[in-house]
């Protein structure tokens, strides 16, 4: 079963909540939805769950235009960022109540409950009250309640949002593995780019109600479709800074300039910005072409493995994501080394003009 | 682009529309109706327009009982929203005396009108009231039946008594709706009691505080009940106020030209004020949402 | 200035607390110094804000005593602590400037006019506020609003320690790192003594110079964001601090032709003499091998001691990779770097020895001086 969207609109006085959203959920795909708050997420799963009406457009599941039907006649579950539970039934009543609603026999219900328990680690709570769990297992049995009816398409609004780091990691491993094996549409709306990495399958970018980019994360990570969609992987965000192009040369306003070589052959003359991965910019010279910034540091950010090194030159700030431990104080003057074969180039528009090429292609799994 | 979303949903109105037609939109209309008209009998009507309407708003007993009308609901509404708030912050926030003193500023609320007439004007007797009689007896020359000031004084002791529960338990849960830390921060910052009520708790009560000075104001200017009860409308007429003009002179003197053409007044004064109310609310919160909208 | 002493300090939510589980914070003695960065680390339910709070004065600890410089405060309310707070949700007087919010405290305390002002326009300064001082703080997002939370502390001379429960909660990512370096940056530039509580091993390494590392109701180590990476003391201290947390291998002793071996599902861990001798020293049959997913390596081509896996999912996070291998019946992780490329079926992972680190009972024993990890 499939689910496609076509040219949906939804204004709400005046403003645009989805603006031409076309987009095809796949059979049995996995799919994220990654955008800021406000961006559209929440709007487009309402928008696909029948919770609101489109202002224009198609929604349809498996052909069928489904635009006006109601939330109860689309076979539809969802997962909240609040952890929503009847407070006054147990476990096992919580995720059997869509069974019975629909009317499963008792028999069936037993074994689908226990199923779906076991599947999310929480048979051993099944004769206590949601409220006497902990954060996360109240999740869990939020998420085994939209498991449990076997519904068409299953939708996830930051789900894990407020959830302890660690147990975050744990339950985006396990819902990647829970979805492999079965044959609805999930979609989970987040964001945090590392999520939608981590939880791999089709990715949609949402930028102010509007679809930017779909396909795997990590494309999108290497070859961002503007500079909406490249800001959405933030972790920590993409430098960007304006510049020029000449015959010539290659300028970054007034804080570099040097020979355009063979860089950007194909690239017309002109105003540009230029983007490039904290992760990319070095300490040291790793090749002859690197282009020398001289920056002052504002701030050493040290993690545990790594140091986020924020640097500034008057109004030009950038972050570096280091490898290691590099103590640096406030105000130390350094240099920081951007190779150019790295840059993204941006049209003054924000669409890309050049992605850097990624060593080693396609062979991700 | 405002395109209408749903139509089908008008239909679903439809039953509360014929409702209201039948139960005010009608009535209303006969109200007009009389109201323009001088009628003797079902065969002699005569269209009059406006002149029932000019001889109400010139009328002094009218005129007099508007002022008095306007005087009593601006007093009750400054003795019980202050004495509301009052009360709702003095009041326990949990355990068992929390649940008693909800039940107990319930209480006067359950009471009906007559009722709560027929109490005071026993409790305030001079003779054999409680109150009466402890008052005089502390030497102060008291009573409602031949001293306007006593008169006044009790109706409206009696409507405060009767209702500034409803503005404390509005705020009461208007209170509890704060987090925690808002008191925490504001303790922190070391702010007053003063400040914490100036800057946290008053703003956050504004919006049922809004509610509950519509509901109190609709309430006292259409009070009849009480002071009928109380006084009969007296000593002379210092406790008449609009409502009981009204009734005397459609029941009692049955000018019933006239008596439309009040109530149709009366009608839209409360809705103009109401109206107002409104106003301001929607005002308020529209306000709101256009600066957010330039963020 | 404060240093803030937690002296043998317990608290238990019931009046009369029978066994260890009564307790939500277990006996401690802490020192804050005066001046420090430092985060206050743990899962939920750990006790890190109820100890936030016997610190803020908002809960009274059932024993022991809070000290600030020296002197008890178990008694003090919270206003006169010298000490501010930022909320997780944000909490500003809506009904306030922006200007006013920041000058609340100080018109509190009855400070003079032209002193507020200059002190105001300050810390506005330093919080970028200055463009949006005069508009009114109930409209502003999130991020604006936990600025203004925190400058109502930074105006007052008198606040010594700033506490921070889970502040960026409620913050879209992008801002939380524009957010968490201006945190960086105030604190460098005044004195203050701040205490970070969060849930989150990122935000807590980046902001704090020494984090504590709460579990059950007890701070399981504290140390520099590095210490607690590189010797985790306790196994939950390696699980908890990295992403992902550290790999743990339960291994048995096992004597064959080249002399003792500790090994898992048949493998043995090439581990070095000392190491050898502190696992064969214990009596107990909880023994664990940790090994940080940054310090294995991965490759395709075999090494000496480098042992045998299978490689069964790659995650690609752009600057980085995360391979899951099955070795014996183990599942490891192992982090790559951007550039390089994991093998796709069979692989051989090397364990440098000076990265396995030995736990006993959960916990880490030192390689050299065979002692128990825990200060």
């Amino acid at each position: 079963m499939s689910l496609v969207l076509e040219k949906v609109f939804r204004h709400v006085e005046g403003i645009d909540h989805l603006h031409d959203i076309n987009i095809e959920f796949k059979p049995g795909s996995f799919n994220v939805l990654l955008g800021r708050t406000l961006a559209g997420k929440t709007s487009l799963m309402r928008a696909i769950a029948g919770l609101d009406k489109v202002t224009s457009g198609k929604v349809s599941i498996d052909g069928e235009d489904v635009t006006g039907l109601s939330v109860q006649k689309r076979n539809i579950s969802m997962v909240y960022q609040q952890f929503i539970n009847y407070p006054n039934l147990t476990v096992y009543d919580n995720i059997a109540s869509p069974l019975k609603l629909s009317g499963t026999p008792a028999a069936e219900i037993k074994k689908r409950v226990y199923e779906t328990a076991n599947m999310l680690h929480i048979e051993s709570f099944l004769k206590r009250y949601p409220l006497e769990l902990s954060g996360g297992q109240q999740q869990r049995t939020a998420m085994a309640r939209a498991l449990v009816k076997d519904a068409q398409i299953i939708l996830f609004d930051e789900p894990l949002v407020n959830l302890d780091y660690k147990l975050r990691e744990e339950l985006r491993q396990e819902l990647r593995e829970l979805f492999k094996a079965r044959n609805s549409i999930a979609i989970y709306a987040t964001t945090e780019a590392n999520e939608a990495l981590a939880l791999g399958g089709t990715t949609s970018l949402l930028h102010c109600g509007r679809l930017l980019q779909s396909g795997p994360a990590i494309e999108q990570y290497h070859k961002p479709i503007n500079l909406h969609a490249a800001d959405l992987y933030s972790e920590p965000p993409i430098n960007i800074f304006r510049g020029n192009i000449s015959e010539s040369q290659i300028s970054f306003e007034n804080y570099a300039s040097f020979p355009a070589a063979n860089n950007f052959p194909s690239i017309a003359p002109g105003d540009y910005s230029f983007g490039i991965r904290p992760s990319h910019i070095s300490l040291v010279p790793k090749n002859g072409s690197d282009i020398e910034l001289s920056v002052k540091v504002d701030v050493a950010e040290i993690s545990a493995s790594e140091t986020f090194l924020h640097v500034a030159n008057n109004d030009l700030q950038m972050v570096l994501q280091l490898s290691g431990v590099h103590d640096y104080r406030t105000n130390t003057a350094v240099n920081i080394y951007l190779p150019p074969e790295k840059l993204f180039v941006f049209d003054p528009l924000g669409k890309i003009i050049k992605a850097p090429s990624i060593s080693g292609a396609g062979d991700h799994q | 682009m405002n395109k209408v979303q749903n139509n089908k949903a008008w239909f679903l109105v439809l039953p509360v529309f014929l409702l209201v037609a039948f139960s005010a939109v009608i009535p209303l209309m006969t109200v007009v109706n009389y109201s323009v008209q001088d009628i003797f009998d079902q065969n002699n009507a005569y269209f009059v327009g406006l002149e029932w309407y000019q001889e109400v708003l010139s009328d002094p007993r009218l005129q007099d009982s508007l002022a008095r009308q306007f005087l009593y609901s601006g007093t009750v509404l400054l003795i019980e929203v202050p004495l509301g708030i009052c009360v709702a912050l003095m009041m326990p926030t949990r355990g068992w005396t929390a649940s008693l003193s909800l039940i107990v500023l319930a209480l006067p609320l359950l009471i009906p009108w007559n009722v709560v007439g027929t109490i005071w004007q026993i409790f305030a007797r001079s003779d054999i009231g409680l109150l009466g009689y402890v008052i005089n007896g502390l030497g102060i020359d008291y009573n409602y039946t031949s001293n306007p000031v006593d008169a006044w004084i009790t109706v409206l002791l009696m409507d405060v008594w009767h209702w500034t529960s409803l503005i404390a338990l509005l705020c009461y849960s208007g209170l509890r709706a704060i987090p925690d830390a808002y008191y925490q921060a504001a303790r922190i910052d070391r702010a007053s009691s003063w400040a914490i009520f100036r800057f946290i708790q008053l703003p956050k009560l504004q919006g049922v505080l809004i509610i509950g000075v519509l509901l109190r104001f609709m309430d006292s200017f259409m009070i009849y009940t009480e002071p009928f009860v109380l006084t009969g409308g007296g000593p002379g007429n210092s406790t008449t106020f609009l409502s009981q003009t009204l009734t005397k002179m459609a029941i009692g003197q049955f000018d019933i030209g006239p008596a439309a053409a009040f109530s149709i007044i009366y009608f839209l004064i409360v809705l103009l004020v109401s109206w107002l109310f409104f106003t301001t609310i929607t005002h308020l919160d529209k306000d709101k949402v256009k600066e957010q909208s330039h963020d | 200035m404060a240093e803030i002493h937690l002296k043998a300090l317990a608290h238990s939510y019931s009046d009369n607390p029978q066994s260890s589980a009564d307790y939500a914070i277990h006996e401690m003695e802490h020192v804050w110094h005066q001046g420090g960065a430092y985060a206050l680390l743990g899962p939920s339910g750990c006790g890190k804000s109820t100890l936030l709070n016997i610190i803020s004065g908002l809960i009274k600890p059932s024993h022991g005593s809070v000290l600030f410089d020296g002197v008890e405060v178990n008694e003090v309310a919270t206003q006169d602590r010298n000490i501010a707070q930022v909320f997780q949700f944000p909490v500003i007087y809506d009904s306030m400037t922006v200007y006013d919010n920041l000058a609340f405290p100080l018109r509190n305390m009855k400070v003079a006019k032209d002193k507020i002002d200059s002190k105001v326009k300050e810390v506005a300064n330093t919080l970028d506020l200055t463009d949006i001082l005069h508009r009114k703080a109930s409209n502003l997002s999130a991020d604006a609003k936990q600025k203004i939370s925190m400058g109502r502390g930074l105006v007052r001379d008198d606040v010594s320690a700033i506490l921070f429960d889970e502040p960026l909660t409620v913050i879209d990512p992008n801002l939380k790192w524009k957010l968490r370096r201006q945190l960086k940056q105030i604190h460098e530039r005044y004195n203050i003594t701040m205490v970070y509580v969060t849930h989150d091993q990122l935000e807590a390494s980046t902001f704090a110079d020494k984090i504590a590392l709460m579990y059950q109701g007890k701070i399981v180590q504290f140390g520099t964001p590095r210490e607690l990476f590189e010797n985790p003391n306790h196994t939950f201290v390696g699980y908890f601090i990295g992403s992902p947390g550290m790999n743990f291998l339960s291994v048995e002793k096992q004597q064959t032709n080249s002399g003792t071996q500790f090994s898992f599902d048949g493998i043995a861990l090439p581990l070095d003499n000392n190491q050898k001798a502190v696992l064969s020293n214990s009596s107990s049959s909880n023994l664990k091998v940790g090994i940080r997913p940054e310090f294995i390596q991965l490759s395709a081509a075999e090494h000496p001691d480098s042992l045998p896996c299978e490689v069964i999912h790659t995650e690609d996070l752009g600057t980085y990779k995360i391979v899951t291998v099955l070795m014996g019946q183990q599942e490891l992780k192992i982090r790559l770097g951007e550039e390089q490329q994991p093998p796709t079926k069979t692989a051989y992972a090397t364990f440098p020895s000076q990265w396995m680190k030995i736990y006993i009972d959960e916990y880490l024993v030192d390689n050299n001086s065979g002692d128990t990890g825990d200060e």
